[in-house]
């Protein structure tokens, strides 16, 4: 179980993970994203790491601001950071740079806004309780 | 995406890509599969360049059943939030509960009774049997041995019987929450258990007789799908895929949870990698699996079945309408739920299509502030590709078979 979480530098992420794969973390478990809205920086970029050889797993935080919001792309180390990184860019609009296919994954092509933003309402944008009216 | 009129346009993309004077190339076909197809267990598109019956390249189109599970979790309390977690893998919902469970106790730092640990272990053992069948069943029958599906569902009913026994639900079971079990395990389940673990290897040796020296069953599975370990592991595949390209790598053991190190049972790896393995592989964790029911059946610890933690735990009726505190407990837990301290926790547990984990994030509220599902579909199906790409098209299906994906676990 991971204690402790290591904040890397956004512009160095690349060359931080390429190091740690030579140093038998072969696996990146899952790459997700945190929210922090209304702060500044806005986003956080988690990765959390796998090593099966040493049994130990690390997590990696990089913290991104709201415009631009771009990190680069961790899929020239581990080939599973496609999909990963495909679905915090569909659901928080956090964009890979040297990402090979940035495309929305989960939703829909011509979805509006991302689902994951804290201010992004859970209904969504399109519905509103005010539609229901005179419904019934 | 879907619309024909895109569809047609790959075509004519991919007959445009194909280099002038080769003639295989000129002949190259796009074939959609999917979403709606019975092999892939759910809605997956897949799209499939041919030439001829070979396989060139293969594309996967997901999110279908995209339900939006983790924007809900920030509208929950974090009790309620159990009930999402049935709803991502449904045959593992038992797994997930635990997993999300695990995540938020550490949060609370609680301490849970050795009853409710053992009693966790047991159901979630229930569980990867109850999944491992319908993976069998299904898998079979995609591949064309249409009877193993009747056996592999008989069996399957019982373990439901089981679990509605326990939590009133065969499926949504939400049994396992925060600070132990839902409700006191039901009169006479020893009994249940007991009848159904007795029975039970004798049916693992019934689905093997028709299976594991069948000449049709290993044509269609041995030596297909073979992709090097090291290229799973960095495609994000886990779980039993990964242990039948030899590794044996189980959670269960490396990072133990719920008392797992108390109990005895092998990790069974294979070499080969191919289908077959795979195969092999989840038969034997089937044996395994019954094993430890037995064993937390026979050495189920007495006590209570719930965290001694009033502030997260809902207090006994009784005491509810007899205590003062009682009832201002009942009312602060129903009415805002429970303050999570801050932190962050990644929890994994090895459900079973391999690594499940849950990174649940509080900032010292009463609903989380993320909860990320690391589903293990999600991570095996991007290895699909790679087992198909170069193959013939009807192996297509014994491998999506063997990476035993539940789609709902994968959109989420």
């Amino acid at each position: 179980m991971i204690q402790n979480t290591e904040i890397v530098d956004a512009a160095r992420i690349v060359e931080f993970c390429r190091s740690l794969k030579d140093q038998g973390f072969e696996r990146l478990a899952t790459v997700t994203a945190v929210d922090r809205h209304p702060a500044e920086p806005r986003f956080e970029v988690v990765y959390h790491i796998h090593s099966i050889e040493h049994n130990q797993r690390r997590r990696l935080k990089c913290r991104i601001p709201s415009a631009p919001a771009e990190i680069d792309s961790v899929v020239s180390v581990w080939r599973s950071a496609n999909w990963y990184e495909r679905e915090v860019f569909d659901l928080f609009g956090i964009s890979f740079r040297a990402h090979p296919d940035l495309r929305r994954i989960m939703l829909p092509d011509d979805w509006d806004g991302h689902p994951l933003r804290k201010d992004y309402p859970v209904h969504g944008h399109r519905y509103s309780y005010k539609d229901e009216e005179g419904a019934g | 995406m879907s619309d024909p009129e895109h569809l047609s346009e790959t075509v004519t993309a991919a007959l445009r890509e194909a280099p002038a004077g080769e003639g295989v190339s000129a002949r190259r076909m796009t074939l959609n599969m999917g979403p709606q197809h019975p092999s892939t267990h759910g809605v997956l598109r897949i799209m499939l360049e041919l030439e001829g019956e070979t396989i060139y390249s293969a594309r996967l189109d997901i999110g279908f059943l995209h339900t939006g599970i983790e924007k809900e979790f920030e509208v929950k309390t974090w009790q309620q939030g159990v009930t999402l977690t049935d709803r991502v893998d449904y045959l593992a919902c038992l797994s997930n509960n635990l997993c999300y469970a695990l995540a938020v106790e550490k949060l609370l730092q609680l301490e849970i009774p050795p009853k409710a640990q053992w009693m966790r272990v047991m159901l979630v053992e229930l569980t990867r049997l109850n999944s491992h069948l319908v993976w069998l069943g299904t898998h079979a029958l995609d591949v064309g041995a249409m009877s193993v599906f009747l056996y592999c569902m008989r069996e399957r009913e019982d373990i439901l019987r089981i679990f509605e026994a326990f939590s009133g639900q065969r499926m949504m079971t939400s049994y396992i929450r925060i600070g132990g079990l839902a409700l006191e395990p039901p009169r006479g389940w020893d009994q249940a258990v007991r009848r159904f673990i007795t029975a039970f290897p004798s049916k693992v040796d019934e689905y093997e007789s028709l299976l594991t020296r069948n000449p049709i069953w290993l044509e269609r599975t041995r030596g297909v799908a073979v992709v090097p370990v090291a290229d799973l592991l960095d495609l994000g595949v886990t779980g039993p895929c990964i242990r039948a390209a030899g590794i044996g790598w189980d959670i269960r053991k490396s990072e133990p949870y719920s008392s797992y190190d108390k109990f005895d049972f092998e990790v069974p790896v294979a070499a080969e990698g191919d289908v077959y393995a795979r195969y092999q592989v989840r038969v034997e964790e089937m044996r395994q699996s019954t094993r430890i029911v037995k064993q937390a059946l026979e050495g189920m610890p007495e006590g209570p079945w719930q965290a001694d933690a009033p502030h997260v735990v809902l207090p006994d009726r009784e005491k509810m309408k007899t205590q003062m505190e009682a009832l201002i407990y009942h009312f602060k837990i129903v009415t805002e739920g429970f303050l999570v301290p801050q932190g962050e926790v990644y929890q994994t547990v090895e459900s079973p299509r391999g690594e499940l984990g849950y990174y649940v994030v509080s900032d010292g509220t009463a609903r989380p502030l993320r909860v990320h599902m690391r589903t293990p579909s999600f991570g095996n199906l991007q290895g699909l590709p790679a087992m198909i790409e170069g193959r013939l098209l009807a192996d297509t299906v014994a491998a999506m078979g063997s990476l035993d994906f539940v789609l709902g676990d994968v959109d989420r």
